[in-house]
């Protein structure tokens, strides 16, 4: 059995305005020193398969669903 | 006019296909509201139905598997694995195919646009991706014909003419990391609609409502056969529709129907 992290962020250079969008809010409700909101998007993936195996399924999963290459960066993190 | 049956695609979360269906049938087609599972076996025998045997594809509006993931992209997911094949042949043959809104969505993630190199390629190569102003941006927007004469979905709307057609989305910008991106759609003729402000310049927001690069609005692939757009033409099929349906607008007909009118021409031979 393996847990996979898979993380989607956007590429550098690529607008966030979620988390600019949070970072106003934020600022608007008295948070000071904010330099900087990214929204990052985790999925938690359980496999019965050993470990190397569960990564490499999990990068056909970023390519095939849960990232678009365009914008996206994934990473997996096996625990 | 031969029966010219419509697929209107939908999964759950779809929610326009209602719209959709009755535009074309205003325009004298025969359109049938799908679901996904009716064409991949899936269903009682009564219902099954074969992406072959129509001559429309549209793919409608709304929020399809609740935008998990991203806008599209469990729907197009899910096409592709099961019906992946059929589809690729079905745009190769020439057949129109609409997407608009979450359809739209769909289309770019399932690589059927902007489909520079092949009809379908195995990874989207565009995003449509949050809006600048990360809201939901609903309201009317003008849509200029910027299309040279590829789009099948244009051919009566004269160049340069100005639509008003409702844009309701919150994830519309045409994102791609391809610096010579809209120069490739300019120079292939895929760029079919623009937003523009009410006085034909240029759209800045709320006219252009969420930022895409160069205004676009909506594309279509080389062949011209696949339109993608982000506004909604089946909600401006009549003079009701109109915003200014008391103040002067005088057509009988709504700016959306002439896209359903152009499409339809093609099976008046």
């Amino acid at each position: 059995m393996a847990v996979i992290e898979i993380r989607i962020e956007l590429k550098k250079g690529v607008a966030d305005p979620e988390g600019m969008n949070t970072k106003k809010t934020l600022e608007s409700l008295g948070f000071e020193g904010i330099e900087n909101v990214r929204t990052i998007k985790m999925f938690e993936v359980t496999l019965d398969m050993p470990a190397d195996k569960a990564k490499e399924t999990g990068e056909e999963m970023c390519k095939k669903l849960l990232a678009n290459p365009v914008i996206q960066n994934f990473s997996i993190n096996v625990r | 006019m031969k029966d010219v049956k419509v697929c209107v695609l939908r999964i759950e979360g779809t929610n326009c296909e209602d719209e959709m269906a009755e535009a074309f049938n205003m325009v004298g087609a025969n359109a049938e509201k799908v679901h996904l599972k009716q064409l991949i076996g899936k269903a009682p025998e009564e219902l099954v139905r074969d992406l072959e045997d129509y001559d429309i594809l549209a793919l409608p509006g709304g929020f399809s598997a609740g935008d998990y993931v991203r806008a599209g992209a469990i729907f197009a997911a899910r096409i592709k694995a099961s019906l992946g094949p059929q589809l690729k042949r079905f745009v190769e043959e020439g057949k129109p195919v609409l997407g608009v809104c979450n359809g739209f969505q769909i289309l770019v993630e399932l690589g059927l646009l902007p489909a520079f190199e092949m009809t379908m390629t195995p990874e989207p190569d565009a995003a449509l991706y949050t809006n600048d102003s990360a809201r939901f941006e609903c309201r009317p927007t003008l849509l200029r014909n910027d299309n040279k004469g590829k789009c099948i979905f244009t051919k009566d709307v004269a160049p340069k003419e100005v639509l008003m057609i409702p844009s309701a989305h919150g994830e519309g910008k045409l994102m791609s990391m391809d610096p010579d991106f809209v120069q490739k759609l300019e120079d292939n003729d895929q760029i079919v609609f623009r937003y523009v402000g009410p006085d034909g310049l240029p759209a800045e927001y709320p006219w252009n409502p969420n930022g895409s690069p160069s205004d676009i609005a909506g594309i279509c692939n080389p062949a011209g056969n696949v339109m993608g757009m982000m506004p909604h033409p089946e909600r401006v099929m009549t003079r009701f529709t109109h915003p200014d349906w008391t103040r002067g607008y005088t057509s009988q007909d709504g700016d959306g129907k002439v896209i359903f009118t152009s499409v339809m021409k093609q099976f008046l031979k």
